[in-house]
């Protein structure tokens, strides 16, 4: 199995380009093993859909880092904007799910055209720096804005109807689990053709090279809004779960730790190839589960080494060591 | 009118504290990103490590305020010489990202270690006895400790300012910010010149983190918690500046006090729309180099 | 191969319940704070619980055992807190959960108690309306609703001559309760309330905000803060711009002068009047008794405070209900047994849980922070009220 998988790598160069945009078997593993999860690990459903939202979240930081280098410190603003508006949805309007993803999409959406239209003029520490400053605006407001956000004490009382009217969120988690794997593997169709188009092949070519971009007439600063905006609202979706499985939206939703996280398990999984994004989160969080339950403050230690150490010797993440692993495996056969 | 009077005495004095500790620990970080362009997060680790420093001293071993306070800066600066040998010279060349997430894991470590040596809860800072209370100038009163840490920052400003206008050394960081390939062709030792500054850096924002224990309580999450003011004070002021930041950190002190002050109903929300729009009128910094 | 280790999980998943079942081991799933702003006081929680353990496992029927699951919270930070409550009762199936520190956290777990059926004992959060006045089902409360100290104290403050009042709380549920219910009690008894101030709840330098209020020349500022560090914060600034020496005073609830804290605040504290259920300097025998237990594990310059108390009062009313049930739980009859618990045996003195809310039934007392054999500590002038019910849910009926 595994050999057939090294072989498809090879053959001529003409044929690998002719197959790398059709999916790959093994691009179906990861739904497998998902689903599979559901019926080993029935006490861990809670976990599973938390895990399933993040890796939407890290998916969407992916279009934005990954693919058009966009490096930001802010991604949580969209993912609490995003849960937010489907909290108040929920609160104010109707509690039927699914439209609500699509209220946290828009809005979401539209917090990351306006921005992007004015931060991506700017690169380096600055654009950190402004991502940060919309984190914290809108941080700020969610804190101050009592009335409508309920401030540090958050919105509570959101109740959500069945989806579909047929079923309903339970306790044990099965209707979140179910929920969030389907989003998530929409928004992954949609993501692996985004990524494999032509838009998004020329943001590759804006991240590596901004300069030929630019004189071989590419509207670039057109293309980062737009996929600013995608990955925001995509950001929002991800809030919008959250907020939908767990009835509750508090401020933790736009923290800068939450911002600093998602980065930290999309470089371990890899940036740039929307699968670095599911391997890191499901390492990491399954990690921080079984470890920082333990020894919640020694967590932190751990996973600073290892950025360190990736920073230092293993740029790729987890992915990347695997493929120096199988060109290594492939080096020696020869 | 007098009520406005002494609302606008309060929030000058009060911001002004503020403004020195945040240029005091963030100056160092200014030059240091200047000089070697290196996005060092971390920087807060440096006053954060300052501060138990100064505190374990004086609250274990009975040191006097003054003295370890100066341990504070020396052991912290010759930590950092090792850390910038070690870890921070090899990710010169790398790019912001990985910068980023290198100073992102040293603050997570930091947090972690500093939490297991000295507990989650966040130090005692015990002011000594001729500097508590309150200070009466005639017209009103004003905190000691206050008072002191106002004019002590003042001097170690124009001793620093002194310093990179008059000495040998501080005409190599100039040189070397404004045009580092030129510099070392004029035969300035740049690797050796980064090491000392980073030093100095980093000592300072131990001074500053030590001194200022009373506004920027000491604890773990002191790096996380204050990052973003350490950042704002750099970015505002303007990268490789000496000068930019200290007006940065007085309009950051003082607007932060007058938010609280007048409006605490909406907490830092102008504050931080402000630095938005600063640095999308002027990218690089109020004094930064376009 | 892989199937194989899967299958063993599995199906050590599904048996392990029923093995613990056997034993009679009752799990309570035990939620503090252990780590960000206020770590100290989650500490504390948890120094109670081994505490009452290493005193009274012997008292439980034969063959029982209690286990404690303790979580971390990280500090107010409800989603964290929600999602531990949803593993506890759906992955580890305790039988109770306890502790929560902030009112944020507890109301997002009250709802988590209620659709399992597993009884919530609220050991700090002093928000009223995380209980409604119709109760929340399977939650009770035995430590304070902020109500209870803040509407007695605005009452006594418009009585004692203090004309004109500053608030300053931090600005979440329990501050804006404390804001309220001071409001009411002084204003209606003829006070005036000049301003008030809601900080922000991270606040760690309190000076600007008391250079106001002494800019403000009131005659008291009455404050709110997470008890803890804060409190230590908000006497320093209070010293340091001397507004001891302009003549304004300190009171609140007892959260600004809480015991553990109290002996690091000097002098400046001393006079401070504050209206609570519980000090660490009460000489009912109860807390004498309480008090020598703490300080021969915990050293002589620890001091219990009213959330040690509270967790103290919470294990107690856990364990008289697992006895009351010969040892075999079940979550509905655990509430309906908490529901209307009562001890006099508590160090706060006579206490009572609602039979018709849930909430804690109380005496409030008047203290002043005076030396007691050198030490400060918060004596209690006098029983200001006895048996107070929740205010809040007295006049808002409806809620």
């Amino acid at each position: 199995m595994i050999f057939k998988w090294f072989n498809a790598e090879q053959g001529s160069a003409v044929e690998r380009f002719a197959k790398r945009d059709r999916l790959n078997p093994l691009e179906l593993l990861p739904w497998i093993l998902a689903i599979a999860a559901y019926y080993v690990f029935p006490s861990y459903l809670p976990l599973g859909s938390q895990i399933l939202l993040t890796i939407l979240f890290a998916i969407s930081l992916d279009l934005a880092l990954g693919y058009a280098g966009i490096i930001t410190l802010g991604h949580a603003a969209f993912f609490g904007v995003g849960a937010y508006s489907a909290g108040l949805y929920a609160l104010h309007v109707t509690g039927e799910p699914l439209s609500g993803l699509v209220v946290a999409a828009i809005a979401a959406g539209i917090l990351g055209l306006l921005s992007g239209l004015v931060i991506l003029r700017t690169t380096g520490l600055t654009l950190i720096m402004l991502t940060l400053a919309v984190l914290l605006i809108v941080q700020e407001f969610a804190n101050r804005a009592r009335p409508i956000t309920g401030g540090a004490d958050g919105l509570n009382g959101i109740a959500m109807l069945p989806i579909f009217g047929v079923f309903r969120f339970d306790l044990f988690g099965h209707t979140a689990y179910w929920y969030c794997l389907s989003v998530l593997f929409v928004m992954w169709i949609f993501g692996l053709l985004l990524v494999r188009s032509p838009f998004g092949r020329s943001l590759t070519g804006v991240r590596e090279n901004i300069t030929r971009m630019h004189s071989i007439g590419a509207p670039v600063r057109r293309r980062l809004v737009t996929i600013y905006t995608i990955s925001a609202a995509m950001a929002g979706v991800a809030g919008a779960l959250l907020a939908q499985t767990s009835q509750f939206v508090g401020l933790a939703t736009l923290g800068f730790e939450r911002s600093g996280e998602i980065v930290i398990m999309l470089v371990l999984g890899g940036i740039g190839r929307i699968y670095g994004a599911i391997v890191g989160v499901v390492i990491f969080m399954i990690a921080q589960d079984s470890f920082a339950r333990a020894n919640p403050a020694f967590w932190s230690f751990w996973v600073g080494l290892l950025l360190v150490l990736i920073v230092l010797f293993a740029r790729g993440g987890a992915l990347g060591i695997a493929d120096n692993l199988v060109a290594l495996l492939r080096g020696r056969k020869k | 009118m007098d009520a406005f009077l002494s609302a606008f005495v309060s929030i000058l004095f009060h911001g002004l504290a503020y403004a020195m500790i945040l240029y005091v620990i963030s100056v160092g970080l200014s030059v240091t990103m200047g000089l070697m362009g290196f996005v060092n997060l971390a920087h807060g680790v440096f006053a954060m490590l300052g501060g138990y420093v100064m505190t374990t001293l004086m609250n274990r071993y009975g040191i006097p305020f003054g003295f370890a306070l100066l341990a504070a800066f020396i052991a912290v600066a010759l930590f950092s010489i090792v850390l910038e040998r070690l870890l921070y010279s090899r990710l010169y060349r790398a790019g912001e990202l990985e910068q980023v997430l290198f100073s992102i894991g040293i603050i997570f470590m930091s947090v972690a270690l500093v939490r297991y040596t000295w507990g989650a809860l966040p130090q005692r800072m015990v002011v000594p006895e001729m500097l508590r209370g309150s200070l009466d100038f005639g017209f009103r009163s004003f905190p000691t400790y206050r008072t002191f840490l106002i004019i002590v920052s003042f001097g170690v400003i124009a001793a620093l300012w002194l310093g990179i206008e008059r000495t040998n050394f501080g005409a190599q960081v100039r040189a070397a910010v404004d045009n580092r390939r030129m510099a070392e062709s004029l035969g300035i030792n740049t690797s050796k010149l980064f090491t000392l500054t980073f030093a100095l850096g980093s000592g300072l924002a131990a001074f500053g983190g030590g001194m200022g224990a009373d506004i920027l309580a000491i604890n773990p999450q002191y790096a996380q918690d204050y990052l973003i003011y350490f950042l704002m004070v750099v970015s505002v002021g303007g990268l490789g500046s000496i000068r930019g930041p200290f007006v940065a950190a007085l309009l950051l002190g003082i607007g932060d006090t007058a938010c609280r002050y007048l409006v605490p109903e909406f907490g830092a929300f102008f504050l931080f729309a402000a630095m938005m729009g600063i640095l999308l009128w002027r990218p690089m910094g109020l004094f930064g180099k376009a | 191969m892989k199937f194989a280790k899967f299958a063993a999980i599995a199906l050590a998943a599904t048996i392990l319940p029923f093995a613990s079942a056997m034993a009679q081991t009752i799990k309570i799933g035990f939620i503090t704070s252990y780590t960000g702003q206020n770590a100290s006081v989650g500490v504390m929680m948890d120094k109670t619980v081994k505490l009452w353990m290493k005193e009274h496992e012997k008292d439980l029927p034969a063959g029982v055992k209690v286990e404690i699951l303790t979580r971390d919270d990280t500090g107010p930070n409800p989603e964290t807190a929600k999602r531990l409550a949803t593993e506890l009762v759906t992955r580890d199936k305790v039988d109770f959960l306890a502790g929560v520190i902030w009112t944020p956290n507890a109301a997002a777990i009250a709802p988590i108690a209620a659709e399992a059926k597993t009884p919530f004992v609220i050991m700090n959060a002093g928000t009223s309306a995380i209980i409604p006045s119709g109760g929340a089902p399977y939650t009770v409360r035995v430590s304070f609703t902020l109500w209870q100290s803040s509407l007695p104290l605005g009452q006594w403050a418009a009585k004692n001559n203090l004309k004109k009042v500053y608030s300053l709380v931090s600005d979440f549920g329990p501050g804006i309760d404390a804001e309220t219910a001071f409001k009411k009690g002084f204003t209606d008894g003829g006070g005036n309330l000049v301003e008030a101030v809601r900080m922000p709840l991270a606040t760690q330098d309190f000076a600007p905000f008391m250079q106001k209020a002494k800019d403000a020349k009131p005659d008291a500022v009455f404050v709110f803060i997470p008890a803890g560090v804060q409190a230590t914060g908000v006497m320093k600034a209070y010293s340091d711009l001397g507004l001891a020496k302009e003549g304004i005073k300190l009171i609140g609830p007892g959260d600004i002068t809480t015991d553990e804290e109290l002996p690091n605040m000097g002098d400046v504290a001393l006079g401070a009047i504050t209206m609570f259920h519980y000090s660490a300097a009460a000489t009912r025998p109860a807390n004498q008794a309480f008090l020598k237990m703490w300080q021969r594990d915990y050293g002589a310059n620890d001091w219990p405070a009213f959330e040690a108390a509270a967790t103290w009062d919470g294990m107690m009313a856990i364990f008289d209900t697992i006895k009351a049930q010969g040892g075999k739980v079940n979550g509905e009859k655990s509430y309906s047994l908490l529901k209307g618990w009562k001890t006099d045996n508590s160090p706060r003195g006579p206490i009572m849980i609602d039979p018709e809310n849930g909430d804690i039934i109380q005496n409030e007392y008047l203290r002043r922070v005076e030396k007691v054999n050198g030490v400060l500590g918060n004596v209690e002038i006098e029983t200001f009220q006895t048996a107070v019910k929740d205010p809040w849910k007295l006049l808002n009926p409806k809620k």
